[in-house]
């Protein structure tokens, strides 16, 4: 067993018998090979199922939204950002939570387990923002030179080849929301594409309401996403759902300076007002 | 909203936005006008639209 799987078992035990939380959220070992799966310890002994290797890219944030516990959650830099959003967001309060922080590697791909995924290669912030107690030594974060290559790549396209992009980006979409569960930021408790009355959008396979929910859907999430690239992780048609919130976050960036998740003192920008925010596209 | 409907290859032209007072009749006769114009230039939309047969 590697040792930081032992000092997040050990952290977990220790705040389980303290009494300091009523659970630990964490990852154990998945149902395959290579694969893990979210897992909540209420008892010291639990907290020996927890693992901690390279495919932990399930989003804990996920998990806290509305809890009424006392929650120890391990967090990598993603779900620390995540967790900043739900405190920002009312979902949980900060004296409920006690954040094992644990600095990030990244994570591999599902497909090709020898390579890291893709938002793990742009990642700016593998430290977590937020901890009570750190699981290892904070790491050096990297220096991304052209962060958006591939959203400029996108908006470099005439309109008719982008939306044939997105057409084919689409096109083995099943509807299966995996995305939208494994997404922390898609907490509502009833999701549009749920709602039957009325019916913002239709339930079946054709091609326009599948557009619709993956526009709408990533919509909700400006100025909110961290790329933690649960959605993609998620995904079981290997659909790159992301491309549609980086250019959110892209523009969130350009137009606001915002990144989410790095500050619980701060107001996410489409959430206030702000005499100088930008008005070009007003008539 | 509008970036990411252009992102998606709509023309920007299809969505555009402005403030007018009730008090302006004329540039909401302007705006409207500009759009109808902008619009018809770009002719019948394919992209978005639910085909029911």
């Amino acid at each position: 067993m590697d040792s930081l799987t032992q000092k997040i078992r050990e952290l977990a035990s220790s705040i389980l018998k303290e009494g300091t939380v009523d659970m630990v959220m964490g990852f154990a070992e998945g149902t395959l090979p290579m694969t893990s799966k979210p897992y909540m310890a209420r008892t010291p002994e639990q907290a020996d199922k927890f693992i901690w290797d390279s495919s932990c890219t399930m989003n804990l944030a996920n998990y806290i939204t509305g809890r009424k516990e006392k929650i120890g959650v391990i967090a990598k830099g993603c779900d620390s950002r995540n967790i900043v959003n739900h405190i920002v967001e009312n979902k949980i309060s900060r004296d409920q939570l006690y954040i094992i922080g644990v600095p990030c590697s990244g994570m591999t791909d599902k497909n090709r387990p020898d390579h890291l995924r893709d938002n793990c290669l742009t990642c700016t912030h593998k430290n977590p923002v937020i901890y009570d107690v750190l699981a290892a030594e904070l790491i050096e974060e990297q220096k991304i030179e052209a962060p958006f290559a591939d959203v400029k790549a996108i908006e470099a396209m005439e309109p008719n080849a982008k939306w044939s992009y997105f057409q084919d980006l689409l096109k083995n979409c099943i509807r299966c929301y995996a995305c939208r569960n494994a997404c922390p930021l898609c907490y509502c408790p009833k999701c549009f594409v749920d709602e039957s009355g009325p019916q913002w959008v239709g339930k079946g396979q054709n091609e326009t309401d599948i557009q619709t929910f993956h526009f709408l859907r990533a919509f909700h999430c400006a100025g909110r996403c961290t790329d933690c690239g649960a959605c993609e992780s998620a995904c079981p048609m290997d659909i790159h759902v992301r491309a549609f919130t980086r250019k959110l976050n892209k523009d969130a960036l350009d137009l606001f300076g915002w990144e989410a998740g790095l500050d619980m003192t701060k107001r996410p920008p489409l959430d206030t007002f702000n005499p100088d925010d930008p008005d070009d596209f007003i008539k | 909203m509008a970036n990411l409907f252009e992102h998606m290859g709509m023309e920007k032209e299809r969505l555009q936005f402005s403030w007018i007072s009730s008090a302006e009749a004329g540039k909401f006769v302007n705006v409207a006008t500009e759009v109808a114009n902008s619009v018809e230039a770009l002719g019948p939309i394919d992209k978005f639209v639910k085909k029911i047969d």
